[in-house]
């Protein structure tokens, strides 16, 4: 290597030094602080009684029927609300690619659900529910005095509903960037070849949009399984709604026990960890401008 | 080029006004060290503010109390609190403290003690369950500020006796039914208000969910009695649809909307009076009903108390400022202008009591005086979410079988007062 290269190469680093440095600041210290918590018994209302304990922590949350029902209800919402998300998602990118006026309009009005801060749009959606007040009883075919929270079908349904409507416009948002990457050669060559509108679809759209659609369904499964907001207002995870997070915040803010709810939150940290080796392995989502591999 | 030098303009007036506020946030100290800031939950009358500017007025300019007022919800102001607390935040000085909060942050060293002529002081006239709210270990850890508890409401136009204990309010109801306001209303949501519930369930067949701060009484025989009462009011037609979703503003609306019975606090009259005038008319109060007949209940007991923070570097001010604040004076103050009870019995002859609570303020002094409060330990929290847990929803408690779900309170309580496992 010549001088040239290795003092270009010692600027780089020198260059990115402060990003990684904050990086590691505001993420690694906090997650190795967080693991550092979870192998000791720490109290913030007990302070004479920290020590460290090891793992048992992990055990205490692993042998808890509570950790494994929270988890199946986070699993369940995340991979109900994601699919639904992308099917919609991908209907309203469609749309919005083929928009041939008010372009603009139609784009921004599509974002203003995603716009709205989550606790706001629960706190909506729990009202409009609401057997009292709402309007959604006084629908026709719809019972007017149905208690949507009191129950856990019902309750999952309208955290999905709620969830779907918010952050829909961000998967379409993500899918229509992937469309737009598109070359419209393609659809008029299969066209003049005699392919159906279907047909074009499976065959030329969804294959080359495949980064695109896997990139947004890790964004969003990463989202949908940290889901707290839409819960937390909605049914305070009664009714057996709690998702992990829920049970993480009640360790740690409301009981003030930083050991157990920091080995929920490491555990929370592994399984998104996982769901994205998954994504990206497994599936080979790469984002899009890295396509040359 | 214009563009990107507005781009940088914008960024420069960002920079600026991020660090202004970053100034302006660490030099928030009051130069002349008299002010006292007092952390309470906001009451919509507007007493709280009326009350620090009474006390800071009659100081004669020895202390100024500034208020940071907290959400309504008592877990979420628990929360601001303790976050703070545990952070040793020296800008706490005077603290409203929900009466299950004492024994927590006395036993952290988070509160100071009351002692001597100043403890006399504010426990004379107080109620004996309300000062034992306020004590730990048999120390007094906070000045009782004002108190509150449940009664039971009823429409008199459709009962023409009160009932005394629950099974028989059910009977009650069913016999008027659910579609001519055969409803009982209570909070039986999961949160706090559903412990209240519980507790004084349990408290009224007998017994008491601990007799020390780290030991479980439940007794079985009385637990499961009350534990029955819950099953067949929640799972007979007198319960409200909404019922597991249930607290104290949906108990009103209920009530207001023609339910013939609910238990709630005092502040559901003012209300009724106000939204349901038609209703109100025929309101009627009794005592909070009981389990088996010939016992009395012990309603519940809410209210809040002063506390000292530890980390206050201006105590003996905020001594004398919470024993001002907690002066009969302004015990009836919050009264009038919010229809808090006060902590003191002697209050309740007076006419701004009786103007509060009319035809009802012996009704709720009595109901004070013999209540049931909700367990003392430092893990009440822990308790808290445990009997949550253990008996949420309540449909699940079968009425004629309530064994399985009380092994299961039990087990639930016993992790909780030992902090152990997830909650």
């Amino acid at each position: 290597m010549t001088d040239r290269a290795r003092s270009e190469r010692r600027l780089g680093w020198l260059l990115c030094a402060p990003a990684a440095i904050a990086m590691l600041a505001v993420t690694a210290y906090p997650i190795g602080y967080a693991f550092v918590l979870s192998l000791q018994r720490v109290d913030l209302r007990f302070p004479e009684e920290s020590g460290f304990v090891g793992f048992d922590n992990y055990s205490a949350v692993l042998s808890s029927d509570l950790w494994w029902t929270d988890l199946f209800n986070t699993i369940f919402l995340s991979v109900i609300s994601v699919s639904i998300e992308l099917c919609l998602g991908m209907a309203i990118a469609l749309v919005m690619h083929r928009a041939i006026f008010g372009r603009g309009v139609v784009r921004t009005s599509v974002l203003i659900p995603y716009g709205i801060v989550t606790v706001v749009a629960a706190f909506s959606w729990q009202f409009a529910f609401a057997p009292d007040t709402g309007f959604v009883n006084q629908l026709p075919l719809i019972a007017d005095d149905k208690d949507w929270f009191g129950e856990r079908f019902s309750a999952f349904s309208v955290i999905i509903m709620a969830e779907v409507w918010k952050t829909t416009p961000f998967m379409a948002l993500l899918l229509l960037a992937g469309l737009t990457t598109i070359d419209d050669g393609l659809y008029s060559a299969a066209k003049v070849d005699g392919a159906s509108a279907w047909q074009r679809f499976t065959r030329i759209t969804l294959p080359l949009m495949k980064p695109a659609i896997l990139v947004a369904l890790l964004f969003r499964t990463l989202d949908a399984f940290r889901i707290f907001d839409t819960i937390f207002i909605m049914t305070g995870g009664a009714q057996d709604t709690q998702s992990v997070s829920i049970l993480g915040y009640q360790q740690l803010i409301s009981r003030l026990n930083l050991g157990l709810g920091s080995a929920v939150s490491v555990l929370i940290f592994l399984c998104v960890l996982v769901i994205a080796v998954i994504f990206v392995k497994g599936l080979g989502a790469r984002q899009p401008e890295s396509g040359r591999a | 080029m214009r563009g990107r030098r507005r781009v940088r303009l914008a960024s420069v007036a960002c920079v600026a006004a991020i660090a202004a506020a970053l100034v302006s946030g660490c030099g928030g100290d009051d130069s002349e060290g008299t002010s006292l800031k007092w952390f309470i939950a906001i009451q919509p009358g507007g007493s709280i503010q009326e009350v620090a500017e009474t006390c800071s007025r009659q100081s004669g300019g020895r202390y100024d109390i500034e208020l940071e007022l907290l959400p309504t919800d008592a877990s979420q102001q628990r929360e601001q609190l303790v976050r703070r607390l545990g952070a040793e935040d020296s800008s706490i000085d005077l603290i409203g403290m929900d009466v299950v909060w004492t024994a927590e942050f006395a036993n952290a060293g988070w509160i100071r003690e009351w002692s001597g002529r100043d403890a006399s002081e504010v426990k004379r006239g107080v109620f004996p369950p309300v000062v034992e709210t306020a004590s730990f270990e048999g120390k007094l850890y906070g000045a009782p500020f004002n108190s509150n508890t449940q009664l039971l409401w009823y429409r008199k136009d459709l009962v023409p006796k009160p009932p005394e204990t629950w099974d028989e309010m059910v009977r009650m109801a069913e016999k008027i039914g659910p579609g001519n306001g055969g409803q009982i209303q209570v909070q039986a949501d999961r949160y706090e208000g559903f412990t209240v519930w519980a507790n004084a369930m349990i408290e009224s067949a007998g017994t008491q969910v601990l007799s020390g701060p780290e030991t479980v009484d439940l007794a079985p025989a009385p637990t499961e009695k009350a534990l029955a009462s819950m099953g067949l009011m929640a799972n007979s037609s007198a319960a409200a649809p909404n019922l597991t979703t249930s607290d104290e503003d949906t108990a009103r609306l209920g009530f207001e909307a023609g339910a013939a019975f609910m238990v709630n606090y005092t502040f559901a009259f003012g209300s009724a009076k106000e939204n349901a005038p038609k209703i109100a008319k025929n309101m009627g109060a009794a005592r909070f009903p009981g389990i088996t007949p010939g016992l009395e209940s012990k309603p519940p007991l809410g209210g809040f108390n002063l506390g000292v923070s530890a980390f206050s570097e201006k105590a003996d001010l905020a001594f004398e400022a919470a024993k001002c604040l907690t002066a009969p004076a302004q015990q009836l103050t919050v009264t009038e202008l919010d229809g808090l009870a006060p902590a003191r019995s002697g209050l309740y002859d007076t006419p701004q009591v009786k103007k509060a609570f009319p035809g009802f303020a012996n009704l709720v002094r009595e109901s004070i005086e013999t209540a049931g409060p909700r367990p003392v330990t430092p893990a009440y929290q822990d308790v808290s979410l445990a009997i949550q847990s253990a008996l949420h929803p309540p449909t699940k408690i079968d009425p004629d079988d309530p064994e399985p779900v009380y092994d299961e309170l039990k087990d639930k309580v016993e992790q909780g007062v030992n902090r152990e496992g997830l909650l």
